[in-house]
């Protein structure tokens, strides 16, 4: 009896600092977050009347959503092809692999999108190759618009994608691809009839988890959207420190983590969360 | 080892992605040795006046002195809580586990913008009272990179936890060990590779957070991210791509000796 209650004296008091920090750190305040979205600037419900009646914020919604849904497909198929060769290349390709996927993993996301500004802008280098061979005679607006924002988001994104769908790869069992070979299927067929089937938790997670990250996404549309292709996130942002608007910037986050919350709860009701790391 | 390999096709397609992933990174290095003022391609000749800026305009090393602060003051709190938490979860096994884990990684799933105006609400009422604790405070931003990376601690942890062997725990506690005794002697030097790993990234990732920062910050507490951001936003000045050079070839030589390191342990 005496070990029991110190057993769980113990797990408390091991438990008890970080969780005491959490609470009064994050849950506490984004109740105060709340708050602020049923009472500023008047009390009651206007601010979630204005999500659903303001133009502007609902256009900003299906901006978010239509960059997030584009950039999921470029990112899990773009994730998809470098993964095979790092699961599963000869050890040179898979070590060329590895360095390409975690060299930008490590770098922080305003350098990556800085080295896109460069890439991407008029006097960038993309530009100025394509005049010098005559090519285009105007540069090519590809920055500060809605591609610039993909292209920086797809890149920021992708590795997120390879760890579930890495994962995937390498439970798949090797005899049933070349029991496959072995019956006359072609490298194609095998693969999008066994290999890509076999892969699907890889596939769903990295999906989701490419979807919902780019819903919060804020610095590489802040910078690459040059201020035209505002996501909802940068959407908060100005609302709170440009309008000074809180309550209509507060009730915006708590839509978005309601609709984060649901994403996360199909996800898990379909991958398990072993299956992601 | 794999018997079944990626065909000419995929590595193809693969090799255009990798080159992908590569290019932006490539693409700052003659950004950083052009001699225009202005973001542009050398033409000609090369100049090194981008670098000797960030050395000598003092709001860059300011910042960085700043961000290694507040990096090394969040990561060893967020360590030190994440440890004591993983070790309850692990030693104890207490009933609803799973759902006090769930509450603590709450700060990595929910989108960074909702957490920042969070440490916002929190920090701007803080202020109320405190002029050294609170919106832009250097301590103000420490805290709130706490609650950001101790998420990933926790997971860092936990992970290295679940590969260690219960029954040496188990043998101690037989032979009349303390709780203490069990934590100090037994468990963390068997999952020291992981506390250090943990320390690390929540020092990385408070080196580079700037979504979060942005929100609590205004003119004092301006960290390295920061002062990258206002030079982005406003007018865009080749010293960033400088400095992003550097920033990148510390990255690649930190992974190559992380990679040596890993290779000799013989781990994956």
């Amino acid at each position: 009896m005496r070990s029991y209650l110190s057993d769980r004296m113990g797990a408390a008091l091991l438990m008890a600092p970080l969780l005491l920090f959490l609470v009064l750190a994050y849950a506490w305040p984004f109740l105060g977050v709340v708050k602020w979205s049923f009472t500023l600037p008047t009390p009651g419900l206007g601010q979630y009347e204005a999500l659903l009646t303001d133009d502007l914020v609902q256009s900003v919604f299906i901006r978010t959503l239509r960059i997030a849904a584009v950039v999921t497909v470029v990112s899990v198929a773009a994730a998809y092809a470098i993964t095979v060769v790092w699961v599963r290349g000869t050890p040179a390709q898979r070590l060329i692999a590895e360095f390409c996927i975690l060299v930008p993993f490590w770098i922080s996301v305003l350098t990556r999108a800085f080295g896109w500004v460069a890439l991407l802008s008029n006097r960038g280098l993309i530009n100025t190759w394509l005049q010098a061979i005559g090519f285009v005679s105007e540069p090519l607006a590809l920055v500060r618009n809605e591609f610039g924002v993909i292209v920086g988001m797809t890149h920021f994104l992708i590795p997120f994608a390879v760890f579930p769908l890495a994962s995937a790869m390498r439970s798949l069992d090797d005899r049933v691809l070349l029991a496959a070979r072995g019956l006359g299927s072609s490298r194609m067929r095998t693969f999008w009839t066994v290999f890509v089937p076999m892969t699907r938790s890889g596939i769903i997670g990295a999906a989701m988890i490419v979807f919902v990250f780019s819903l919060g996404f804020f610095v590489t549309p802040a910078i690459l959207g040059g201020g035209r292709s505002v996501m909802i996130a940068e959407l908060i942002y100005l609302r709170i420190f440009q309008s000074p608007d809180w309550g209509l910037g507060a009730a915006i986050s708590v839509v978005l983590v309601l609709f984060v919350g649901a994403l996360m709860a199909l996800l898990f009701r379909y991958v398990r969360p072993k299956q992601l790391i | 080892m794999p018997t079944y390999r990626p065909g000419p096709v995929s590595l193809i397609i693969a090799a255009f992605v990798a080159l992908f992933l590569l290019m932006p990174l490539l693409a700052v290095i003659p950004v950083s040795l052009t001699p225009s003022r202005m973001l542009a391609m050398p033409s000609g000749e090369l100049s090194l006046r981008h670098y000797r800026a960030l050395i000598e305009d003092p709001r860059w090393l300011q910042s960085i002195l700043l961000s290694i602060r507040i990096g090394i003051v969040s990561s060893a709190f967020s360590t030190v809580l994440a440890l004591c938490f993983s070790l309850g979860v692990w030693m104890f096994q207490p009933r609803f586990t799973a759902a006090l884990v769930g509450f603590v990684l709450l700060p990595m799933v929910v989108p960074p913008v909702v957490s920042a105006i969070t440490l916002y609400f929190l920090l701007t009422s803080i202020s109320g009272f405190s002029s050294f604790f609170g919106y832009d405070t250097w301590l103000g931003v420490a805290m709130a990179h706490s609650v950001m990376t101790v998420p990933f601690a926790t997971v860092l942890i936990l992970v290295s936890l679940s590969q260690l062997d219960r029954r040496i725990d188990l043998a101690a506690r037989g032979l009349g060990a303390t709780v203490w005794e069990r934590a100090t002697r037994i468990i963390m030097p068997n999952i020291k590779f992981g506390i250090v790993t943990a320390a690390l990234l929540s020092f990385v990732l408070s080196w580079e957070e700037i979504g979060v920062t942005l929100f609590i910050t205004s003119v004092n507490a301006i960290t390295l991210p920061r002062l990258m951001w206002m030079g982005l936003r406003d007018n865009i000045d080749p010293a960033i791509a400088a400095l992003s050079v550097i920033l990148i070839i510390i990255t690649v030589l930190v992974l190559a000796v992380r990679s040596l390191v890993v290779r000799q342990r013989g781990g994956h």
